[in-house]
């Protein structure tokens, strides 16, 4: 016997049509296999590393994925502070947990690289040491998501979070920066131009491209989940 | 109140009043951190071979392993007290800008982990015969630096954690990465001025203390608001 | 002349839930509305909403013409709720000394006794809150939403807990506030003890006033009858 709604009342979430397949996700996987195969058979190993450079065609991309996972996150929940759009709130989280996976896709290359080129599997540089604190800032970010059950307040709280954490980072640097370096030099950002070889930066940019398209398809079906979570959730308390 | 920075610091100041009467009544939470602190001091002595590694180089590390923590034990406390019987609400309805219930927030919480602090560092210094001399007073100005850093977040946060099921656990869980940046360069410059190295030396880290307090006590305060239901 | 309190057209959700909706009234100085409804009809919303605790998901509220939540609206709103927002470790004293200062009242010794008094409980002012009974700490939990004499007084069943010595302490309150040009709005389950105080009535369910009129020539006991065929 509700009264036809009046003023700005949210609709309930509609939850996602799910039929035929994910082209995304299929373009997606295709291409990084293709990377892959690029990578492992088709470019020459490097001239003092060995094979054991050609985990940079997985690292780099990954970390590169890790980065724009959060910076994305933070921007998404920044907007929904003031937009107060529930896709950005889901945008933020599936960002976030998609940015997770990847992270630790870096925390582990990154020590198969470092055991033979280094001869330790962890060291206290100052890369790898800011890349597992941004683990820590993802996974405490997820928890706290999975602390609060009210909609709204969890996209506040989070959206906060996200911010302040993407302000972190360069503070994160610095200072473990100072503390200790001992990364080899950038290779792709280094201001006197790439110092690769062709072959080797068409494999590089390839595995980038495929890994942002992994990326993409991650998050969209992450996404997908999200909004028929909150469609259930919101058909569950109608009934009520 | 014609001027609004004004109204904001005297209202910040009424409620960090407030919150420090609750505390000296109650003294729980303030002589639990110290027996905490008094503590860990203890602890950490026997868990290093006092052979192999000289009290010297230990100090820095107990001493801020110790700030960290303790400080987190102060932080729970300034939003408990306003979970019970609600009385958050009577701060929200009072007519002063949100900022300053931040604010007056912090103010507590730093003059509880300073507070904490000046037991902690002669403690420190007295297990560990620290020569603390000519650096007692830099080391001091260390732990202003990091206090404020720390107590900006940690408010911020134990705001925000308060209204979450998992508030204890929550806490330094979000917290301690924003701590790293804080730790790094306290525990280094300590170290360095425990050395004797001239103060000179430690500019750079505490250029980033600086920073960082300046920053996140600025992004805090702003981002506080945004964290309230409306 | 603007209406003390405005509402207009308001909404406030949660989730997809409309805990208010739709609510437009107004109170002039001197007005009482008496506000019933089952549990969950969304009178504590609406009395958040009016605090300027909640924000509205549309329409708008005005205290004075001034639009919520600014400051200079809220310094002229109470609010009774059913939580007493009271620091225990404090004594009501400093409780409400606390809140004098967080209004910037000029003279807040003198508004403080004056809250105290009016409650009966000047007497037990300088112990801590815990180490009163449930029903003092009421009262002085009322002192305390009444320590900055607010123009609109919000009551959330503010006779809940209270001794029946506090009940009468509380009704001379809100009468002598609704004659000094206060407008009041009290939420009980109590129709009798509400319907004496006010000049409007309203009973809310589903977040809608489903009937409001002015109180003045309500029979109570037919008004009984007809609140429990409503709300059935």
């Amino acid at each position: 016997m509700t009264p036809a709604p009046t003023g700005s009342a949210p609709a309930p979430t509609a939850p996602t049509a799910r039929t035929g397949i994910d082209w995304v996700a299929v373009v997606a996987a295709l291409v990084t296999v293709a990377a892959f195969v690029r990578a492992i058979w088709f470019t020459p190993p490097d001239l003092l590393q060995g094979y054991a450079q050609k985990i940079m065609y997985v690292h780099v991309p990954t970390i590169w994925v890790a980065f724009l996972a959060l910076g994305l996150s933070a921007l998404s929940g920044a907007f929904w502070l003031f937009l107060k759009d529930p896709r950005l709130d889901r945008f933020a989280e599936s960002s976030a947990e998609v940015g997770v996976v990847f992270t630790t896709g870096v925390l582990v290359t990154g020590p198969i690289w470092a055991k033979p080129i280094w001869g330790a599997w962890w060291v206290w540089d100052a890369r790898l040491t800011l890349t597992l604190v941004l683990w820590f800032l993802f996974l405490g970010y997820l928890v706290l998501r999975g602390a609060i059950d009210d909609r709204e307040l969890r996209a506040r709280y989070s959206a906060v979070v996200g911010l302040l954490g993407a302000l972190l980072i360069p503070f994160v640097h610095l200072s473990v920066y100072i503390f200790r370096t001992q990364h080899p030099m950038p290779v792709v950002a280094n201001p006197e131009g790439i110092q690769m070889p062709a072959v080797m930066q068409v494999t590089f940019f390839f595995s980038l491209f495929a890994f942002t398209l992994m990326y993409v398809a991650f998050v969209r079906a992450r996404m997908a989940l999200a909004t028929d979570r909150d469609a259930l959730e919101d058909a569950s308390t109608a009934e009520r | 109140m014609t001027d609004p920075t004004r109204g904001i610091l005297v209202s910040a100041w009424v409620i960090a009043r407030k919150d420090l009467a609750i505390e000296f009544r109650t003294r729980s939470a303030f002589l639990s951190a110290i027996v905490f602190t008094l503590l860990s001091i203890v602890v950490f002595f026997f868990a290093w071979d006092p052979t192999a590694v000289g009290p010297l180089d230990l100090a820095p590390g107990v001493l801020w392993v110790t700030f960290t923590f303790s400080g987190m034990l102060g932080l729970h406390r300034a939003f408990a007290v306003e979970a019970r019987d609600g009385a958050m609400d009577a701060l929200l309805l009072a007519p002063v800008p949100r900022e300053s219930i931040f604010l007056g927030k912090l103010l507590a919480n730093l003059a509880f982990v300073l507070g904490v602090q000046t037991v902690a560092l002669p403690a420190v210094s007295l297990f560990y015969n620290l020569p603390l001399g000519a650096a007692a007073l830099p080391i001091a100005g260390v732990l202003v630096l990091a206090s404020i850093g720390l107590v900006s977040v940690g408010t911020l946060f134990a705001g925000m954690t308060a209204n979450t099921r998992m508030t204890e656990l929550l806490l330094p869980v979000l917290a301690l990465p924003f701590f790293i940046p804080v730790v790094i360069p306290a525990a280094q410059s300590t170290a360095d001025l425990l050395a004797g190295r001239p103060l000179a030396d430690v500019f750079v880290w505490l250029r980033i203390l600086l920073a960082f307090d300046l920053v996140f006590l600025f992004a805090c305060t702003v981002a506080f608001p945004f964290t309230l239901e409306d | 002349m603007t209406a003390l309190v405005h509402a207009t057209a308001l909404v406030r959700t949660f989730g997809t839930r409309r805990a208010v909706d739709d609510l437009s009234f107004s109170l002039d100085a001197g007005d009482c509305l008496a506000l019933f409804g089952p549990n969950g009809a969304g009178k504590t919303t609406a009395l958040r909403l009016l605090a300027g605790l909640l924000k509205p998901s549309s329409g708008t509220a005005t205290i004075d013409g001034i639009a919520l939540p600014a400051t200079t609206a809220r310094v002229r709103v109470g609010l009774i709720s059913h939580r007493v927002m009271l620091y225990d470790a404090l004594t009501a004293r400093e409780n409400l000394r606390f809140t004098a200062a967080l209004y910037g009242l000029a003279a807040p010794e003198d508004a403080v006794q004056r809250a105290l008094e009016a409650l009966r409980v000047a007497d037990r002012a300088d112990v801590p809150v815990r180490a009163l009974s449930r029903g003092l700490q009421q009262r002085v939990a009322i002192a305390r939403a009444i320590v900055h004499t607010p123009d609109v007084l919000l009551c959330d069943e503010p006779y809940t807990g209270l001794d029946e010595q506090g009940g009468v302490a509380l009704t001379a309150l809100l009468r002598e506030r609704r004659e000094a040009g206060a407008a009041l709005i009290v939420v009980t389950h109590n129709l009798q003890e509400g319907l004496a105080l006010a000049t409007q009535a309203a009973i809310m369910r589903n977040g809608r006033f489903v009937r409001h009129e002015p109180s003045a020539g309500v029979d109570p006991q037919r008004y009984a009858a007809e609140y429990r065929d409503l709300v059935a």
